[in-house]
């Protein structure tokens, strides 16, 4: 009985990870650009589909392929946020609300035209259901790995925004872009800087979250759920919160989908809905 | 020319005016068949008048408002059906149910800041429709039908029930419209206006914004729950994925209102016509629909914000159905004698 909890509490965290790796974006796009993207979990199931696709036509491994897409991503970010989004930041934070509402219903339904409605998944090859044996647990490979990136990535980006350079500009144009602006700072640059980097966790996402989950054109929206999810929990603001949030949400999911299988997605949500009314400013709140 | 333009501004008033009248005589020229599409015009007006309230006027963009169809369409089951109440008492019970649901909804969804509101009120709808499908007496995931019995005391006849159904959309719609419209001319209308021109100084005078955003919130909500009463008496069956259906009462509804116009009463009621208009031509697209619409409101927000009616009203110089108190005496320029 114990053990069975210990190993739904350790498989629930390692899906944590997958969950902190979908929050980190939208995390990143709230903080700095000061807007929620709706179409953030379809860019990530875009992604997948083209990793899936890209996959097949080279006949490289999906692990392979990340690395040629994670260019790619950064760039389409660069460029839907110099192109599209930033004629429509600034003091109403309606606007770029709606931009992406609309992206992710384009999206959806461009993807159901493009390649159906089937649900899909990606595959790593031998990595797929390979596991480690640690302390009587099972370990699958995929999960550790993906739990790995998740921490590398919520450090990485932590030191990217506090330590470096760039993360100074980042937080001058987010506390104030007209000062920012008038010490020389481009805020349209490190704005579409900025959506860049949210690209590449989004490319990150999309690959681990094929290759972990099933999905189809509309699976989008659930996946942003989840990421608001996490940032809210984590505390707003807050990478190393988000990390934390999503171990939370993914013991959550696990164990209500033990009790019943059909009770994991609501499961998560009435768990969020609880600490988030016990605890508003999440758990590790950055203000 | 202020005359010509009072001219072009009555003349647009009276076009309102005999679109409602032809409404109210509308049943006695048409065939079962259009009644029912005006009566889903009705609805959807009624969603778009609730959903544009809360993001033109209260600043709270909502990605959720299908939750509130969905529980009114849930709850006029339940009143009807398993509790055998008079259904037209049921109808009420919708409105009710949709009340009392959005007080913890409030709770929830206001502890967000702005732009996490709208995807909180998201959770909200998902928990609300995964919670609907787990009732055993609703019929759990897949729903259940309407029993003919109910759906035979609006009419023994479908003519005739049809003709009924129209009816109660019809003053749901009106009263959703001529209320709204009091709204935002009372205190709490001229407050949220005062607002979004300019927040420090309506604060100064006085203005308590969250009081007006709670009263907008709560507002909303009866009248969502009636639209999915009367949505249900027309499909005469209730599920999870219909009631709550984010793609009908949600996703058209923002388009609708955003192509229409943010921030004014005409804007809502000129995007629905042009929703059923489209509709006729793009339905038989599928996904290209919705690929249009939303491309469609995309460009429009980079154009003009306040919608086609924000670019209609260039050329008007004024507003056909006032909201402001200035537009009164003579659209806020000073006469010239």
């Amino acid at each position: 009985m114990v053990a069975t909890y210990l190993n739904l509490v350790v498989q629930g965290a390692l899906l944590g990870g997958l969950y902190a790796i979908f929050a980190l974006g939208l995390s990143l796009s709230v903080g700095v650009m000061r807007f929620v993207n709706i179409a953030h979990g379809d860019f990530i199931v875009l992604t997948s589909f083209l990793l899936l696709t890209l996959s097949a036509a080279l006949k490289l491994n999906v692990l392979l392929v990340l690395p040629l897409v994670i260019p790619l991503a950064f760039a389409a970010g660069y460029l839907l946020q110099r192109l599209l989004l930033q004629r429509v930041i600034g003091q109403n934070a309606l606007l770029p609300l709606l931009v992406t509402f609309g992206l992710s219903i384009i999206i959806q339904n461009g993807l159901l035209q493009g390649v159906g409605a089937d649900t899909r998944t990606l595959s790593a090859g031998a990595l797929d259901v390979a596991s480690l044996q640690i302390g009587g647990l099972n370990i699958g490979v995929l999960p550790l790995l993906t739990f790995i990136v998740a921490v590398v990535l919520v450090f990485g980006l932590d030191w990217l925004l506090y330590r470096s350079r760039l993360g100074a500009h980042i937080r001058a144009v987010t506390l104030d872009v007209g000062a920012a602006d008038l010490i020389g700072l481009s805020s349209v640059r490190v704005y579409a800087i900025a959506m860049g980097i949210v690209g590449i966790t989004v490319a990150i996402a999309a690959c681990f979250m094929g290759l972990r989950m099933n999905f189809d054109p509309t699976s989008g929206p659930s996946r942003l759920l989840i990421a608001f999810e996490v940032v809210v929990l984590g505390g707003l603001g807050s990478l190393r919160g988000s990390l934390l949030g999503g171990i939370l949400l993914g013991i959550a999911q696990t164990i209500g989908g033990q009790i019943d299988g059909a009770w994991q997605t609501l499961a998560g949500h009435l768990v969020f809905l609880t600490i988030f009314l016990l605890r508003p400013q999440g758990l590790l709140p950055r203000y | 020319m202020p005359t010509s333009q009072h001219l072009i501004i009555a003349a647009g008033r009276i076009v309102l005016l005999g679109g409602a009248l032809a409404l109210v005589v509308a049943p006695r020229f048409i065939d079962a068949g259009g009644l029912t599409m005006l009566t889903e015009f009705l609805c959807l007006l009624v969603l778009a008048l609730m959903w544009n309230l809360l993001a033109g006027y209260a600043d709270i963009v909502t990605v959720g408002q299908h939750a509130f169809v969905g529980v009114g369409a849930y709850a006029f089951y339940g009143a009807a059906v398993l509790l055998r109440v008079d259904p037209y008492l049921a109808i009420a019970a919708a409105a009710g149910a949709a009340f009392v649901i959005a007080l913890p909804a409030m709770m929830i969804v206001f502890r967000l800041r702005a732009a996490y509101l709208a995807v909180g009120t998201w959770v909200v709808a998902e928990v609300l429709m995964l919670a609907a499908g787990k009732l055993p007496n609703f019929g759990f995931g897949s729903g259940v039908s309407l029993p003919v019995a109910v759906a035979r005391e609006f009419g023994t006849r479908p003519a005739e029930r049809f003709a009924t159904i129209y009816w109660l959309a019809l003053a749901v719609a009106a009263a959703a419209f001529l209320s709204t419209w009091l709204l935002l001319r009372s205190r709490v209308g001229l407050g949220l206006t005062a607002m979004r021109d300019n927040e420090e100084a309506a604060g100064a005078m006085g203005v308590n914004l969250l009081r007006s955003r709670i009263i907008c919130f709560l507002w909303t909500a009866p009248f969502l729950g009636l639209a999915g009463a009367i949505i249900t008496l027309q499909k005469l069956r209730i599920s999870p994925a219909a009631s709550f259906s984010i793609i009908d009462w949600t996703v058209f509804v923002i388009f609708i209102v955003v192509i229409g116009g943010i921030g004014s009463l005409e804007g809502p009621i000129l995007g629905t016509i042009l929703f059923f208009v489209l509709r006729e031509h793009l339905a038989t697209l599928g996904t290209w629909h919705l690929i249009i619409l939303g491309t469609l409101s995309i460009a429009i927000i980079l154009i003009e914000p306040r919608g086609l009616w924000g670019l209609l009203r260039k050329a008007l110089g004024g507003d056909l159905i006032p909201v402001s108190h200035a537009a009164r005496a003579g659209f806020g320029k000073p006469k010239v004698p």
